[in-house]
């Protein structure tokens, strides 16, 4: 069982994107439960939402306390919410920013991290920051728990149409080829080559 | 209008979902005739998804888009008296406005199916899932399923169609998931094919009994009762036929999960659940989507050597006394968690239910009433591993506390 929770914001497409990764995952024959929290969602405001993968079934309909994957699709959320709250060790944090791995205060549990300038690639694709698809693209870089080939399907089975879906199609495969991994070591993270 | 069926699948599928969406297919391929609706949180995006499968034609019915839920039931009723096979769903609040209408559905004897997106009940003001709406409601004559998971929502919506209109039961159906966890938690389900469906259900068989048909002329609905002429008696059918439909209801649901099983290999429990309950000393008896948790936080338990098992409620009415009389006889003590108060009681409606069936069965154990997940509140494996913990205690000490344990009280 792999736990996964999903930082945004309302308008960004986190619950979205928990349900395309749900679909991607499916695809390659997993089981998985996706559940959105819930609040007075409005744009801007907070959002997450929770995933769990495994190789069989999976019963528990809950949230996630003890994620193992955090996927933050926001630069600044992390300023509103404590995203990190109840991580598991040896973590791995998917962050969308656009600012250098040393300005990172990462705490010590993520030991894999992935940067993406995820607002830079939505703003030039969409004309807006929707940061969802791109952040899908850095997931399945930074973790591999899922395959681009899948996402892709994941993205042709959500409501795209036309325009869109082929905006989507452009901002996965961009963020999964602009995204830096790194490893914590222990003189600090270092690029995944 | 293009045909329908032809847009649906003829073998089975892999779909990924959240359970508002697997109502809607469920819905889908038992072709009622006529929906109603009126959106209400949780409930909005299923009652969305149905519109736009009508709208896009991959369900041929008509539509109807009322000014509120009163509305919406009362057009239904007259729909169903016309032959039609209905559908419509609500929760809450829109629940409490439909009620003039709910109570008299089942004493016309109409076989339609509503799906209860279980929300709490104000006041205060709460907009996330809790079973109060549907709780409050168990005694008004409708059959109650409550399901567990995604999956189960959407064979429970199909199955409920052929439970409602079968001639031993004619009566209302609610098919009851969990708004949040289950109305938007999303996984993979398997949908029939369209003509396995088809086969399942068969010819639809709604009014036969009552009809407004210029063909066959009769008052519906008369005005009886009071004290004198062929009123007693005549009130007193109405009600012994209501609850015959109920009890014979028991066994077709029986029957009818039997026979979904048979056609899709997905055996779910029809009326209670029993897991891993044979050598237990004490037991959790769970309602609607907290099952899995529980399910796993009895693994856990029973990996460390600890006898527990559990049971699940699916059928709330009619209640399946028996059935429960007969599970509970194997256990020395029970913990039974409820997503709802009942507030006479100082319980759970669920823990009234067990009460029941324990004096039914002759087995005095002592019964921990537990109320956890109000209004969205998460009920997980840790909570449900503190309840099987007061079970053991209560079966060591052969007393349960007084009150109610709130689970979620210092969460």
């Amino acid at each position: 069982m792999h736990e996964i929770r999903i930082h945004g914001r309302g308008g960004q497409g986190t619950v979205l994107a928990a349900e395309i990764l749900a679909k991607a995952l499916v695809a390659e024959g997993k089981h998985v439960v996706a559940i959105p929290s819930f609040g007075f969602e409005r744009r801007g405001a907070p959002v997450s939402a929770c995933l769990r993968v495994d190789g069989r079934e999976i019963r528990a309909m809950t949230n996630i306390y003890r994620p193992d994957t955090l996927l933050c699709i926001d630069p600044t959320v992390g300023r509103a919410v404590n995203i990190f709250d109840g991580m598991a060790a040896h973590g791995a944090l998917v962050q969308a920013t656009k600012r250098p791995v040393e300005e990172l205060a990462a705490p010590e549990t993520v030991e894999t991290l992935g940067l993406c300038d995820a607002v830079g690639v939505a703003l030039s694709i969409f004309g807006r920051p929707i940061t969802n698809s791109v952040m899908l693209g850095a997931f399945a870089r930074t973790t591999g728990l899922v395959s681009l080939e899948s996402l892709k399907e994941g993205i042709e089975a959500a409501d795209f149409r036309d325009a869109g879906l082929a905006q989507n199609l452009t901002a996965v495969e961009r963020g999964y080829a602009g995204t830096t991994v790194y490893q914590r070591t222990e003189g600090g993270y270092e690029a995944r080559t | 209008m293009a045909d329908a069926a032809a847009l649906l699948p003829n073998a089975p599928k892999t779909i990924v979902c959240d359970g508002n969406e697997a109502a809607a297919w469920g819905v889908v391929l038992s072709r009622p005739d006529v929906v109603a609706v009126y959106p209400i949180t949780p409930q909005s995006s299923l009652v969305e998804y149905v519109s736009q499968f009508i709208a896009d034609g991959t369900l041929d019915a008509e539509l109807l888009n009322l000014e509120g839920e009163h509305s919406v039931l009362s057009a239904l009723q007259g729909a169903a008296l016309a032959g039609a096979r209905t559908y419509t769903a609500t929760c809450g609040p829109g629940l409490a406005f439909m009620f003039e209408p709910y109570v008299r559905t089942p004493g016309l004897r109409l076989p339609m199916v509503a799906s209860l997106v279980t929300r709490d009940m104000l006041t205060p003001q709460c907009v996330w899932g809790g079973q109060q709406d549907a709780m409050t409601v168990r005694d008004c004559g409708w059959i109650h399923m409550y399901c567990e998971t995604v999956q189960e929502v959407l064979d429970t919506t199909i199955m409920a169609y052929r439970i409602a209109e079968h001639r031993d039961v004619m009566l209302p159906v609610n098919v009851n998931h969990d708004g949040n966890y289950l109305s938007y938690g999303v996984a993979r389900a398997e949908m029939p094919a369209q003509a396995a469906v088809d086969g399942f259900l068969g010819v639809k068989d709604v009014n036969w009994h009552a009809a407004l048909d210029p063909l066959r002329p009769m008052a519906i609905d008369p005005l009886t009762g009071g004290a004198g002429g062929p009123g007693p008696s005549m009130f007193v059918r109405y009600r012994k036929g209501l609850c015959n439909g109920m009890r014979n209801a028991l066994r077709v649901i029986e029957e009818t999960h039997a026979e979904w099983g048979r056609l899709t290999g997905r055996h779910h429990a029809p009326l209670i659940e029993e897991y891993r309950l044979d050598d237990a000393e004490v037991a959790l008896v769970t309602i609607g989507s907290m099952t899995g948790a529980a399910k796993d936080a009895v693994d856990a338990l029973r990996s460390g050597g600890k006898r527990v098992g559990l049971i699940k409620v699916k059928t709330m009415r009619p209640f399946p006394v028996e059935a429960m009389a007969r599970a509970l006889s194997k256990v020395n003590a029970v913990a039974v968690v409820d997503r709802a108060v009942s507030y006479g009681w100082n319980a759970g409606p669920v823990y009234q239910e067990t009460l029941g069936a324990l004096y039914r069965a002759r087995h005095m154990i002592p019964a921990v009433s537990v109320i956890g997940g109000l209004a969205g509140a998460d009920i997980t494996d840790g909570h449900f591993a503190r309840c099987i913990g007061m079970a053991f205690a209560a079966a060591a000490s052969g007393q349960a506390p007084d009150g109610p344990v709130w689970l979620n009280e210092n969460d």
